[in-house]
């Protein structure tokens, strides 16, 4: 037998409270495409940061070979040496500079003392092509869309030698095309000799893509199966991640007849001074008592700037039109308003704009409510304790103690933290921005039976989605939004996912 | 069997520990810093450094920079600067000065004008900041000409402007009366031991207080041993404070500005949801704006605070010197800066204790005192204290890089 590209043999990394990975054991075969997948915190992150030297040598306990030699990175700079690329589950691209500027970062080419542009642009349009790009490499990257944006990254991590290639949750932002185009992308590296470790929560991409599934589970590795040769499917998979069955991720939910209208927006427009032109144009949409409502949409539709713009227009956008809530119209001056009338918005961007990264759990849930616990005009620390373990609970959020920095929890954890927080406000119209990115099955399915349990006591959701399979098993109504625009509105049982692309795509 | 889970368990239980002291090590390491520099100095000047006189003088000292510091720690955790306020404090005392020597004013007016004006141009020079996102590095720096040109012009008539309102002069040289009885303890002063008694009383009864509160929710609190331990430390802090200070002529009138400045701020910043707020926007000004907080708002009122700290070191710098100065205020900022960041604040924002700034100030303060004591030549004293500035917040980095 060959010996493997890469083994990591008993790794164990804990953090004050936390051991994140328990003895792990990871074996990947040179040119094959090798899925890790787990629920939030289980470890995958850490894991593939251990061997990319974010965590450096002596930091773990365990052994790293490649190539069947012994490894002890001390830095990012040591493991790509080594030839190991890794692109973080947060994109790592610089706004103002351009294409090429942000592909050789920190690896300039340069004649003498001077950055040599010519060659760095000619060598970017290559690497470019080899990542199926087309575009300026002179263009700056916030001019780019996350699709293309995820492509740039990628792009960075290929312009040397790459043996290996780590990708976390490179698709949790990306809709359906822009994944598809990613995975063809990553079978054309195979192709090409490169292996690649993927970690993704989207299960559906793991079956279509992987030779090989790793499944962690608590920091230790439950099972590594053959997808050529086990018995592999969705079920199958759950069942190892989350330790029990799930028969149907989108759990039923009662059909009742929706109540009064809460929310309703009449000729709703809106002009970015950034962008020195409209943003939203003429929209009409309402939400009744008991109703989830999805907008669906490609990305750069507008749909976050809709949100945004009702819930107080913190971005300050030039409005026009009307909102009612209850069937009287409101003003919003500021977010704070809108949280006055009931309102909640659990933005898509979580540390950006949601979380105080560098706070504590307990902090955090009761950011925007802080007046249900204050008494004769001081914070009740033990109350808040109790609120933020009751959502500790009810959203299971997996940290040592709410004490606990946001900024240490992974990924899909610190999603759970921001809804916490939102849920505390008790709003009876609750704005979802992609509630479920980065978020494991699991836990998936924990927050779906919350919304339903939600709207049942009389809550009313609009939900913004890029998983169409999401917004079908979700939503009672739909609409579909394109480039500012209200393109059309579906019941959902009258909807497909083919039908709700055509409207996204056609402006 | 049961031997070996106990030990175990202890083993755990002191591991715990260690993990507690490693995460918090950033936390109580500049309190260590003053506890040692403060020792040396009394072994290098043969105890003059931690005579009650001395400490007195010191505390005395600081006051006017302290309180600045105060606001800056504010300034600096919602990602601002404030350039402005030792001119501002120059200016005001001028003004108060002013106002009392030509025009008469009674000194119980003076004082809250001041305080009100220092508010305002708080307020003013946050204007185009909160408004418009001007950065404060410019707006301050502006506002700091504009009063320095202030202060100029309204000492240019008559250069220095001598004070000769007792009270107000007490604020910066006067002492708490002291309790009539002669017989007891003399040499000491009796009322700032009793203060002191009172506040180790107050300190013990709100702890016992606080630790039932847990118990009644069920909350996990310290063991008692480490708590009784806990409460023998903070008494024994405050005792022999006082102790020292009754050596002297007690409590002065700067300290107590100084202590009701810190209780006010820390009840604030850590009791409140003004404080909470102004901790969210320097954390994520974007989430805070978000979470329904209006990050102008907040900047308006740390700035206004600011302003209104600016006034108070005016006044007790003035009344320090008994007259108002044409260089009254000149690099209070920059002491100011230095205190919060010896602190531990942190430029990124959201981080930084109003205790933490004063144990910074306290730690400037001692190095120049200690030093002056032992007749070291000014320019070192330059060069050490930047020494330990640049040491202090690169120690800082280290402890809380926990990647
Ligand atoms: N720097 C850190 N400090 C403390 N704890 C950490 C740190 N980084 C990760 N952890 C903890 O380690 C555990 C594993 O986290 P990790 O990020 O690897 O999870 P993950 O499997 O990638 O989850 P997700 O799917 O949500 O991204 C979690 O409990 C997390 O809270
Ligand atoms: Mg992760």
């Amino acid at each position: 037998m060959q010996t493997p590209i890469l083994e990591m043999k008993s790794i164990t990394k804990e953090f004050p409270g936390v051991r994140a990975l328990d003895n792990v054991t990871f074996s990947v075969r040179q040119g094959e495409i090798h899925c890790l997948v787990g629920e939030n915190g289980a470890g995958k992150s850490t894991l593939v940061k251990v061997l990319s030297g974010v965590h450096p040598y002596g930091t773990y306990s365990g052994e790293i070979f490649i190539e069947g030699e012994l490894q002890t990175f001390n830095s990012i700079r040591e493991s790509e040496k080594a030839g190991i690329a890794i692109i973080y589950q947060e994109l790592a691209l610089i706004p103002e500079l351009s294409v090429y500027e942000n592909i050789f970062l920190g690896n300039e080419i340069t004649d003498g003392m001077v950055i040599d542009s010519n060659e760095s642009i000619s060598q970017a349009v290559d690497i470019l092509k080899k990542v199926g790009l087309d575009v300026n490499p002179l263009t700056k990257i916030k001019n780019l869309g996350v699709g293309k944006q995820q492509l740039v990254e990628i792009a960075k991590a290929l312009k040397k030698d790459v043996k290996i290639l780590i990708l976390d949750e490179p698709t949790a932002a990306l809709n359906e095309n822009d994944s598809d185009n990613l995975l063809n992308l990553i079978r054309g590296l195979k192709e090409q000799g490169v292996t690649c470790i993927l970690i993704s929560h989207k299960l559906r991409e793991v079956l279509e893509i992987a030779d090989t599934i790793t499944v962690l589970r608590d920091g230790r590795t439950v099972v590594t199966l053959d997808a050529h040769k086990d018995v592999v499917n969705e079920p199958v998979l759950i069942k190892h991640m989350v330790g029990r069955s799930i028969d149907n991720v989108y759990p039923k939910r009662e059909k009742i007849q929706p109540g009064k209208e809460v929310l309703r927006l009449e000729n709703w427009s809106a002009f970015s001074y950034n962008l020195g032109r409209d943003i939203l144009k003429n929209i009409n949409i309402n939400v009744h008592e008991g109703e989830i409502v999805a907008i669906a949409g490609l990305m750069g539709s507008g749909r976050t700037e809709l949100a945004k713009s009702v819930f107080g227009n913190a971005d300050g956008y030039r409005l026009s039109g009307k909102v009612f809530i209850n069937g009287v119209e409101e003003k919003f001056r500021d977010p704070g308003d809108a949280i006055k009338a009931s309102m909640a918005y659990v933005t898509e961007d979580r540390k950006a704009n949601g979380l105080i990264l560098i706070d504590d759990v307990k902090h955090n849930i009761s950011l925007a409510n802080l007046n249900e616990i204050v008494t004769g005009g001081v914070i009740n620390e033990n109350e808040e304790i109790l609120v933020a373990n009751r959502y500790r609970e009810q959203l299971d959020i997996r940290t040592p103690s709410i004490q606990q920095k946001v900024r240490n929890l992974s990924g899909g954890n610190q999603q759970k933290v921001s809804l916490g927080k939102w849920l505390f406000v008790h709003p009876d119209i609750l704005i979802l921005d992609e509630p479920t990115r980065g978020i494991d099955v699991g836990a998936k399915y924990e927050i779906y039976t919350i919304m339903n349990s939600l709207v049942q006591q009389g809550m009313s959701i609009l939900m913004i989605s890029s998983e169409l399979p999401e917004i079908l098993g979700m939503s009672d109504r739909i609409y579909v939004m394109s480039a500012g625009k209200i393109n059309g509105e579906m019941l959902v049982e009258d909807a497909t996912q083919e039908n709700i692309m055509q409207l996204a795509v056609d402006y | 069997m049961e031997d070996s889970k106990q030990s175990n368990n202890i083993r755990n239980q002191f591991k715990n520990l260690v993990d507690i002291v490693k995460v918090n090590i950033s936390d109580y390491f500049m309190f260590f810093a003053l506890v040692i520099i403060m020792i040396i100095f009394t072994i290098t000047t043969d105890g003059v450094f931690i005579s009650s006189r001395n400490i007195s003088n010191l505390i005395n000292q600081m006051g006017y920079i302290a309180v600045l510091a105060v606001g800056m720690t504010l300034i600096i955790v919602i990602r601002h600067i404030e350039l402005s306020v030792g001119y501002l404090a120059g200016f005001l005392g001028a003004f108060a000065a002013i106002a009392m020597t030509f025009w008469g004013w009674p000194v119980y007016a003076v004082i809250p004008v001041v305080m009100i004006l220092g508010m305002l141009a708080g307020m003013l020079t946050a204007t185009p900041v909160a408004r418009l996102g001007v950065p404060a590095f410019v707006s301050t720096m502006a506002a700091g000409l504009i009063y320095r040109g202030a202060l100029l012009l309204v000492t240019m008539g008559t250069g220095t402007i001598v004070i000769r309102d007792p009270v107000f002069n007490a604020i910066g040289n006067g002492f708490i009366p002291d309790l009539p009885l002669e017989g007891l303890l003399p040499g000491r002063h009796k009322l700032t031991l009793l203060i002191g008694l009172i506040a180790i009383i107050l300190s013990i009864v709100t702890s016992i207080k606080n630790r039932k509160t847990k118990l009644s929710y069920n909350f996990s609190v310290p063991r008692t041993s480490l708590f009784i331990l806990q409460l023998v430390l903070v008494s024994g802090l405050i005792g022999y404070v006082s102790w020292i200070l009754s050596g002297y002529n007690g409590i002065s009138w700067s300290l107590v500005i100084l202590l009701l400045v810190v209780i006010v701020f820390q009840f604030i910043t850590t009791k409140t949801p003004l404080g909470r707020h102004i901790y969210a926007v320097g954390g994520n000004p974007e989430a805070a704006e978000l979470s329904g907080i209006s990050v102008s708002k907040i900047t308006y009122i740390v700035f206004a605070a600011m302003g209104l700290l600016s006034s108070l070191s005016g006044i007790m710098y003035a009344s320090r010197l008994r007259s108002a100065t044409t260089t009254a205020g000149l690099g209070f900022e920059t002491d100011a800066i230095a205190a919060a960041f010896v602190g531990g604040v942190s430029a990124a924002g959201g981080v930084g204790t109003i205790i933490g700034s004063i144990i910074g100030a306290l730690v400037m303060m001692s190095l120049t005192s200690g030093m002056n004591l032992m007749g070291i030549d000014i320019s070192i004293q330059y060069i050490v204290r930047g020494a330990v500035l640049v040491l202090a917040v690169v120690f800082d980095r280290i402890t809380r890089k926990d990647k």
